[in-house]
């Protein structure tokens, strides 16, 4: 289906000096995508973008564009527009100029300016906004324009970093559909960066989960949700519950997990570490807290946990019952609210049913940061 | 009372308040105004002896402005083309001098506000330094360097890139580069100042949307150091026309700078009040002029001060 222009990153080193900011990154980006880097802070995901857009050299390997090497080739030759994190309008130029600035450089008449601001100002629901200064505008109206002056240039390949950051809460919820929208419309590959999960889940056709400078995985982002490949992945991607513990015993593809405080449980092996995982390995097992469910009392076996329950929050559509966890981490349980009567258990013990299916080990690892 | 004067007692006490108020209105009227106003004064009256000074003849005239126009009354010449030529002459020559100034700093300024690193600060000690030495010696450093037997000739000669040696001096060369490096501070550091404080990013924008580096100078650079540039050239311009030292000593034989037959009428001539005529013609013509700078070039007062 590739309509667009794809990008691939092979063998990518950033260094600045001694600190690796990108390690050997290996990304194939299919055209017409909407693929989201998501990592925390300061984990290198400007930097890669960077060196996609050419303003920064790589120090080993290849950034290619629809195929083509773009060793030497620089920002203003490349088929990429940036997003900056601040936007970087133009402040003295009007909106409309800021827009068409790109086709300024080549010589357009202002004729032919002023018309294309204007087709590109209905697109991103600014009509008749063009005459503003930037600072005249709100900072969603900002981030359209930035979007549109971006479109402007033609780009094969945008690029776009933590565009939403700046924005509210809700701004930025609807900034998300509409980002969507706007590249399903034009069609071409959107680069997206992000350390806001839900931005890359909603959005993202694949998404690429980073750890300082290192690539942990690539994959669509129900895979990534539910079959994550490291300990990174699995506690930075969306909430969940871990158990520590070492592998007891590998049934195919399946694990009995001998954990430090909730007895032996069974558990997926996640795909990607299938074949590697060994009885004896240190070992890390994540439940989602809607994984969960209250068992009888009593019941009990390799897919029961019994913890006392510490405290309960009522969210409206789910209840939150929070026990005395691994490692001092406490275990979030979410229990949707269908209307039953809610037992207040604060101070008991409760006993928690899990599926199977629904729990994930991967070797023990580097979680990432609350 | 307005608010600014209230909260100025608030935040400094009565006393303190009382006294930093007294030194600045000192300060502006009786050192600055006051002067100004009595040399205002002085230009509309005529030249008399101390006994006749408030005496019938003291009366306002023209005179003065007249005789920088016309010249002396039944004078072999209509006007006064000496003086004018000379007048004319300065105000084209600072022009030149700002202009030359604009072009070696802004790539100083914009160097040094847009990289980063301690290299930076060196640099503009460099700079600063030659600064504590002070003015007449620097002229005179540059006539070592530009005279007859100075550095340049002596070097060119022994090349033998030139048999004769040039006069710079005669040729106003050294005059100009005097007055250019007299005022290099007071136009890089208000564009730096303002390129400093340009964000990275825009030029980065600029690059990426396909924009050469003359036109990313061209729209986004420029625009924003406007003004710090303004700043920079009306000080350039001001200070190089109201020269008096770097003229003096860099300046040829044949070419007097205006401010030199001001010093004369002064002093050679003792002719206060015809001194003061032409100072203030000098004032006033720059002042109209920068203002027609700015408003051809579309930048506020306001701007000035950065
Ligand atoms: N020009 C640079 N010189 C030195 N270190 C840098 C430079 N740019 C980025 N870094 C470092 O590289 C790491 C990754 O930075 P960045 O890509 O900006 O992170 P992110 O965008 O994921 O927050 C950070 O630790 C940062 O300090
Ligand atoms: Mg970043």
């Amino acid at each position: 289906m590739s309509a667009g222009i794809g990008v691939d990153l092979e063998n990518l080193w950033i260094r600045f000096g001694d600190f690796v900011a990108v390690r050997d990154a290996n990304v194939h980006i299919n055209g017409g995508d909407f693929f989201s880097f998501l990592g925390p802070s300061g984990c290198g995901k400007t930097t890669i973008l960077r060196a996609v857009s050419g303003f920064l050299e790589p120090s080993e390997g290849n950034v290619l564009i629809g195929g083509k090497n773009m060793k030497g080739i620089g920002p203003n030759k490349r088929p990429t527009a940036l997003i900056f994190q601040n936007l970087a309008l133009f402040p003295l130029m009007k909106v409309w100029e800021n827009i068409t600035f790109s086709m300024e450089i080549k010589g357009a008449s202002a004729a032919e300016r002023r018309k294309r601001a204007d087709e590109l100002l209905d697109m991103i629901a600014l009509p008749g906004q063009g005459d503003k200064l930037p600072s005249e505008l709100s900072g969603g109206q900002r981030q359209r324009v930035a979007i549109a002056r971006a479109l402007c240039a033609k780009p094969d390949v945008l690029l776009l970093d933590e565009p939403l950051s700046a924005l509210d809460l809700k701004l930025r919820q609807h900034m998300r559909t509409e980002l969507r929208e706007i590249q399903q419309r034009v069609g071409i590959t959107f680069i997206y960066i992000t350390h806001d999960q839900g931005e890359a889940l909603t959005m993202s056709d694949n998404i690429a989960v980073m750890r300082a400078g290192v690539i942990d995985q690539i994959a669509d982002g129900k895979t990534i949700y539910n079959d994550p490949a490291t300990a990174f992945a699995a506690s930075f991607v969306g909430e969940n519950n871990v158990f520590r513990g070492k592998a007891k015993r590998v049934m195919g593809d399946e694990a009995l997990i001998a954990t430090n405080r909730s007895g032996e449980l069974v558990a997926r092996i996640s795909t990607a570490n299938r074949g590697k995982l060994a009885e004896g390995d240190d070992a890390m097992m994540f439940i989602r807290p809607e994984a969960f469910s209250v068992a009888p009392e009593g019941a009990s076996g390799d897919h029961f946990v019994t913890a006392r329950v510490t405290h309960e929050e009522f969210e409206g559509n789910v209840f939150n019952i929070f026990t005395e966890g691994d490692g001092g981490k406490e275990i979030k349980v979410s229990i949707p609210n269908h209307g039953q009567s809610f037992k207040d258990h604060t101070g008991q013990n409760i006993t928690l049913e899990y599926d199977t299916r629904n729990a994930v080990v991967v070797p023990a690892g580097e979680l990432a940061a609350e | 009372m307005p608010s600014f004067l209230k909260e100025f007692f608030n935040r400094n006490g009565t006393g303190m308040g009382l006294t930093i108020l007294g030194l600045v209105l000192f300060w502006t009227i009786g050192l600055i105004i006051l002067p100004q106003l009595s040399m205002l004064d002085f230009s509309f009256r005529p030249n008399l002896p101390p006994p006749e000074i408030g005496g019938p003849k003291d009366v306002y005239t023209l005179e003065n402005y007249k005789y920088l126009i016309y010249g002396p009354e039944g004078g072999s010449q209509d006007y006064n083309t000496v003086d004018l030529r000379v007048f004319f002459r300065t105000l084209v020559a600072a022009v030149c001098v700002t202009i030359f100034n604009l072009i070696l700093c802004y790539p100083i300024a914009y160097y040094l506000g847009q990289s980063k690193g301690s290299h930076i600060r060196i640099f503009a000690i460099m700079l600063i330094i030659p600064y504590w030495i002070n003015e007449i010696l620097r002229a005179f450093a540059l006539r070592i360097i530009f005279g007859e037997t100075g550095v340049l000739n002596t070097l060119f000669t022994g090349l033998g890139i030139w048999d004769t040696p040039f006069d710079f001096i005669r040729n106003d060369i050294a005059l100009y580069a005097g007055l250019g490096y007299a005022y290099i501070l007071l136009m890089i550091f208000p564009i730096y100042n303002v390129i400093e404080s340009l964000d990275r990013n825009q030029i980065e924008a600029a690059r990426d949307l396909g924009a050469p580096w003359w036109r990313i100078h061209w729209r986004v650079v420029i625009p924003y150091a406007k003004p710090g540039i303004s700043s920079g050239c009306t000080m350039v311009f001001m200070l190089s026309a109201g020269a008096l030292a770097a003229p003096q000593i860099l300046g040829g034989p044949s070419s007097l700078w205006f401010t030199q037959l001001i010093y004369q009428q002064f002093n050679d001539n003792n002719d206060w009040p015809q001194g003061a005529a032409y100072a203030v013609v000098l004032l006033v013509t720059c002042i109209l002029f920068v203002l027609a700078m700015m408003r051809l070039f579309k930048v506020n007062m306001g701007d000035i001060g950065k």
